[in-house]
């Protein structure tokens, strides 16, 4: 009520509880939505060619997840994962991050899987100066230069040549030695990339190149291709090819009768468990490159569990069965990145970046160490050798004794059969 | 590295490849070439073949070529079905040319998300005793794993033929690519007659999946890989040539195979098509058409 033009005593008192609600939910309101998640947003390749690895390493992420919130989470908040199918399209990729920052607001972004979909998204990360943890990226900040980028695969400081430097180095230590090479390698830009650091590392090592030809993507049939190698009588075959285009080199090399001394490399699908089980003894003698194979050398902490969960869930998903290769990564790319926030005790873009780049971080992948470029600061690219594989039986795959680790040193499980005639029978 | 031998075995190779190509699109000579109806889902119905040849190995144990002819009437009863509505919804109405071409890329986009739901993103393989075995013959090895979708592909082809040319509702089905009032006149339904030849054109996709999954692994997109090729070999054909289908399958696939072996793979689909090219510059009807 007001009496003579001033307010009453009543009045004030409802404006005063007024004003104090206000300050009240002010001050409560910033704790309120601070106890809500922490976001992580991504896009992921759920359908489109890359959809396989893109799908189990979205299962090994949100195992990553449900792990973090069993123990209470980060910094007390639980973790919230927020995802865009990215159709494996790197033009959906600008797009999806966008959303991701400005509508979904989430709290960090990390990659999807591979090269072509890591790089679309490197504008938008720079501009906002985000901690950029990737997956599987073939040397995407070569350009970039970029300060908090971060990429899983353990390819090492110089991507390039690291990735095939191994296959390189264990032939050069055999005898007879190999004087000859050939290359094949699909028209894309991870193969095209794979290629490029094989003909570094075979100039390196005085090899001849005889065969360096590039196939287009939809090749039904590579009899052609494995009989004009042939012709040129190469000591070592290089290949650098993705799932569909590997199952058929090898099934052609075995109807020529290719006859190298090395055969191998950079094939993308004798990682998989459907590709192993429906290669069986043809991949016997081949000699590639793998990330994780469960021979004893490589039990690093974690891995097994991890491993157990993700079998299980795999079953009925329509993914690897296995998941040696990509999922344990996908994994781990989270844990760096948690690890850092845990570390930082806050969501502070430029420390986060900053502790990532300075410190060595403990995953189921083993330890991690990043150099100035982003990459693991040591090369564990494993150039492993299937051997003794009778049939197309899938615990032949599960579990240790089929898979020679030649490469690197510090992992070597086994030993090479030379040469490959030798080695697959 | 020119020889003989390598040369010999690059035609065998050709020839083996472009058998298959014929069985893959046989479909597309009868939808598009001789129904006017641009099938471009017919990849996707390949792959859905596929599949079914990958159900009936893995979880029945038939050899996937059983699995394959097994599973034609099911496609045929499918492409009965996917005619009736095309018609009903845009042929009956006149708007098969744009609208038409929507529906049959939505029918893709169907199969592909109902395979990724059903079977996942995982690659899907067949398993016989022969896949892996080769014949020597001379200096010229043949793959079981591509000579024997050859000669299945070879007596498709000759099963096809024998249908258009030889009995009533084949003749029925040329008629009614040459003269759809005609044959109306006569007192035969056009409807009847295409959603026969449409059928008959989906149910040659179930072998021609199982011959595709015979050859390599797939997974559900791999069927856009082949749209431009199965497009191109019916236009080389002649639109319609049963014959013409096989011969343009096998010259792109021996032209595949000698560029690969000789020149490089990646201008491998660069020759065929120019080869198209040139021939439609120089015959616009294709290499058997009228």
């Amino acid at each position: 009520m007001v009496r003579n033009g001033r307010p009453g005593i009543r009045t004030r008192l409802v404006v005063m509880a007024l004003i104090a609600t206000l300050a009240l939910w002010g001050a409560t309101a910033p704790a309120a939505l601070a106890a809500g998640p922490i976001k992580i947003g991504f896009g992921m390749a759920l359908t489109g060619a890359l959809a396989g690895n893109g799908k189990a390493a979205l299962i090994a992420m949100q195992m990553w997840a449900e792990d973090v919130n069993k123990k209470g989470g980060l910094l007390g908040r639980k973790v919230e994962l927020v995802y865009y199918d990215d159709q494996t399209k790197p033009a959906t990729v600008p797009g999806i991050y966008t959303k991701l920052l400005d509508v979904d607001k989430v709290d960090f972004v990390v990659s999807g899987y591979g090269t072509n979909v890591i790089a679309p998204a490197m504008p938008i990360i720079m501009e906002r100066k985000l901690a950029f943890v990737t997956l599987f990226g073939m040397a995407v900040n070569e350009k970039f230069n970029y300060p908090y980028y971060f990429q899983i695969m353990p390819t090492g400081p110089e991507p390039l040549t690291d990735w095939s430097k191994g296959f390189f180095e264990i032939a050069m230590k055999q005898s007879p030695k190999p004087k000859t090479v050939a290359i094949a390698a699909a028209d894309s830009e991870f193969a095209q990339n794979a290629a490029a650091g094989a003909r570094q590392n075979a100039k390196k090592y005085g090899l001849r190149i005889v065969y360096d030809k590039a196939y287009p993507p939809p090749t039904a049939d590579f009899t052609p291709i494995v009989r004009a190698i042939q012709a040129t009588n190469p000591d070592l075959v290089y290949v650098a090819s993705y799932p569909p285009d590997s199952a058929g080199m090898i099934r052609a090399a075995h109807e020529v009768g290719l006859k190298p001394r090395m055969f191998g490399g950079g094939m993308v699908g004798p990682q998989y468990a459907s590709l192993q089980t429906a290669l069986g003894p043809l991949l016997n003698g081949i000699v590639n490159y793998h990330f994780f194979v469960p021979e004893p050398s490589l039990k690093f902490p974690g891995i097994d569990a991890f491993l157990k969960t993700y079998q299980e869930r795999a079953k009925g998903a329509g993914v690897d069965a296995l998941g040696y290769y990509l999922p344990p990564y996908a994994y781990a790319y989270l844990q760096i990145l948690g690890q850092a926030v845990e570390a930082t005790k806050g969501l502070d873009q430029k420390k986060i970046g900053e502790y990532i780049r300075a410190n060595t971080f403990d995953t189921v992948v083993g330890k991690v160490k990043f150099a100035p470029n982003g990459e693991w600061a040591q090369s564990r690219v494993l150039m492993v050798q299937f051997q003794g594989i009778e049939s197309n039986d899938l615990s032949q795959f599960s579990g240790p004794g089929h898979r020679a680790v030649l490469y690197p040193e510090q992992w070597k499980a086994g030993s090479i059969v030379y040469p490959y005639e030798k080695a697959k029978r | 590295m020119f020889s003989l031998d390598l040369l010999t075995d690059a035609v065998v190779a050709g020839i083996l490849l472009g058998g298959f190509y014929a069985a893959v699109s046989l479909g597309i000579t009868l939808a598009f070439g001789l129904l006017d109806i641009v099938n471009i889902a017919h990849p996707a119905f390949v792959i859905l073949g596929a599949y079914g040849a990958y159900v009936g190995n893995s979880r029945l144990g038939l050899d996937p070529i059983v699995a394959g002819l097994l599973g034609m009437p099911v496609f045929f009863l499918l492409g009965m079905v996917v005619y009736r509505v095309y018609y009903a919804s845009f042929e009956k109405r006149g708007d098969e040319s744009l609208r038409g071409l929507v529906f049959f890329f939505g029918i893709i986009f169907i199969i592909e998300v109902s395979l990724l739901l059903q079977y996942g993103v995982d690659y899907r393989s067949v398993d016989a005793a022969y896949l892996g075995a080769t014949l020597e013959l001379g200096p010229i090895t043949l793959p079981f794993r591509l000579a024997i979708p050859f000669a299945v592909a070879l007596g498709l082809t000759l099963l096809l033929h024998l249908f258009l040319s030889r009995t009533f509702w084949g003749r029925a089905v040329k008629a009614v690519s040459q003269d759809h009032l005609a044959l109306r006149l006569m007192g035969a339904s056009p409807v009847r007659v295409k959603a026969l030849a449409f059928a008959i054109a989906i149910a040659t996709a179930s072998v021609a999946g199982a011959l595709l999954i015979m050859i390599g692994p797939i997974e559900p997109s791999v069927g856009r890989e082949y749209i431009g090729r199965v497009f191109a070999i019916a236009v080389l054909g002649g639109m319609g040539s049963i014959g013409g289908t096989l011969a343009a399958s096998l010259i792109l696939g021996v032209l595949e195979s000698l560029t690969s072996t000789f020149y490089g793979p990646s201008w491998a689909l660069a020759v065929s098509f120019g080869i198209l090219l040139v021939v439609l510059a120089v015959r616009p009807a294709g290499l058997f058409g009228r």
